[in-house]
């Protein structure tokens, strides 16, 4: 019966992702420091499968406009993303990377099935978000998630550092 | 003895070098181990000091290095200026990838007695070469002992993504495999190490790893670790930071005159923050 039950559900999210395409909206927050020297942090947005393989990269934000790509050197200091994606691509890329910003929110939207999320298989997800700051911290922020949802669902969580309120917004 | 079993000679000159000061910890530390971008230099401290990593004992002698790119190809030790305490270098990455800067050597090392007199070979400051052993040490002596030693020191930059053609090892003394990659290691996730020594799997190597700033705390705080039988050593980390780490390895099957194997591998390795 339960299953016959799930199954029909599958079936309607099916017909419902044909007809209107999920999509995946991401809050960032960067809180306002009070420090005598203040630098944009560098921030990656990311997603990663259960085995830490990055399926997407959503962000990133650098010294894009620096001379001679000199804004890279400190790619390495977000060093979880680096690790895992940075290190392996060939900045910048377009549609992902972009300028740093100052204190304030910001929100992304995603589409399912297009760039970056062509490759988000139904599945067990967390999405990253990593910020670095010069003489300043870093902060590795993750969020569970699980891909795609019945429902309209956000999950929150609160940086204590570099890092103020992330949001994540998933939509059948 | 055939000579060419102990080919790499030309990097001999550590093993007579640093014998001398065995009793010292001697090391090469890169100011980063991980960097991004294009046309990056590394900056090297390297010193003989028991205090890890504070030079402040002797400048050694670390003109042998050698920088190993990964494209297989030799680079550069830059600007080396030896100071009274401490030895400085930098490396040019031009290329993406994994680098590795080492000095290895192997050789005979002989000690005997003339008319109650200890006599060894090869004496302080000298260099040993098939030659020399040969005409230096007599076949037959009191308390003639011979040792087959090997001596590897070395330590990993990357500028991008890692690559692992700089890390196969050459089948000659006692030499790492890692099976983390060197340039990967991250405070809380456990890290495994192959040994080999010449060739062949280091069961019962000794590692020692000791994590930098021990001037700011009351113990050495260092890990330790035997090899298995494959010769592998897994390594859960004191936190981030660069480690200190010595491997020793001793047998008895040792190429002939010697009767005892010996090698010593030395790393420093950077752990960083999950």
């Amino acid at each position: 019966m339960k299953f016959y039950k799930t199954g029909l559900m599958m079936a309607v999210l099916a017909t419902c992702a044909q007809v209107n395409a999920a999509d995946l909206k991401v809050s960032v927050e960067i809180p306002e420091l009070e420090v005598a020297e203040y630098h944009k942090p560098y921030v990656a947005v990311w997603i990663e499968d259960s085995s830490n393989k990055v399926v997407s990269n959503l962000a990133v934000w650098y010294d894009v406009d620096m001379r001679n790509g000199g804004g890279e050197k400190w790619l390495k200091d977000m060093r979880q993303w680096w690790r895992r994606a940075g290190r392996a691509m060939e900045m910048p890329v377009d549609g992902v990377s972009g300028a740093t910003y100052g204190p304030g929110s910001y929100d992304m939207e995603f589409t399912a099935g297009k760039a970056p999320l062509s490759e988000l298989q139904p599945g067990k997800y967390r999405l990253r978000v990593e910020a670095a700051r010069e003489v300043g911290g870093r902060e590795l922020i993750n969020v569970p998630f699980n891909w795609p949802q019945n429902n309209p669902v956000t999950f929150k969580k609160q940086g204590s550092s570099e890092l103020g309120t992330i949001e994540l917004t998933i939509k059948p | 003895m055939k000579k060419n079993l102990f080919k790499p000679l030309v990097m001999g000159a550590l093993l007579v070098g640093t014998l001398s000061v065995e009793a010292h910890r001697a090391w090469v530390v890169p100011q980063e181990t991980q960097l991004a971008g294009e046309g990056r230099w590394v900056a090297f401290d390297a010193a003989v000091s028991n205090d890890i990593f504070v030079a402040n004992h002797a400048a050694g002698r670390f003109d042998d290095l050698v920088v190993l790119k990964p494209d297989g190809n030799t680079g550069k030790i830059d600007n080396l200026h030896k100071g009274k305490n401490r030895t400085v270098f930098d490396v040019e990455l031009d290329k993406e990838g994994t680098y590795k800067i080492f000095v290895a050597s192997t050789g005979l090392r002989a000690m005997w007695e003339e008319d109650g007199k200890r006599r060894m070979y090869p004496g302080r400051g000298e260099q040993y070469t098939a030659e020399g052993f040969a005409e230096n040490v007599p076949a037959k002596a009191d308390k003639l002992s011979v040792i087959q030693a090997s001596r590897r020191m070395e330590t990993f930059v990357t500028l991008g993504a890692t690559t692992d053609g700089t890390l196969k090892p050459t089948g000659e003394g006692l030499e790492m495999v890692p099976v983390t990659h060197p340039n990967d290691l991250y405070a809380g996730e456990k890290a495994t190490f192959r040994f080999l020594i010449d060739g062949k799997p280091a069961k019962g190597a000794e590692l020692t790893a000791i994590r930098e700033g021990t001037r700011y705390r009351n113990s050495q705080d260092e890990i330790t670790a035997v090899a298995d039988k494959k010769g592998d050593v897994s390594i859960s980390w004191n936190g981030a930071g660069r480690y200190f780490v010595e491997v020793e390895y001793q047998d008895d099957k040792a190429r002939k005159p010697a009767t005892e194997r010996r090698g010593t591998y030395i790393t420093v390795l950077e752990v960083l923050p999950d």
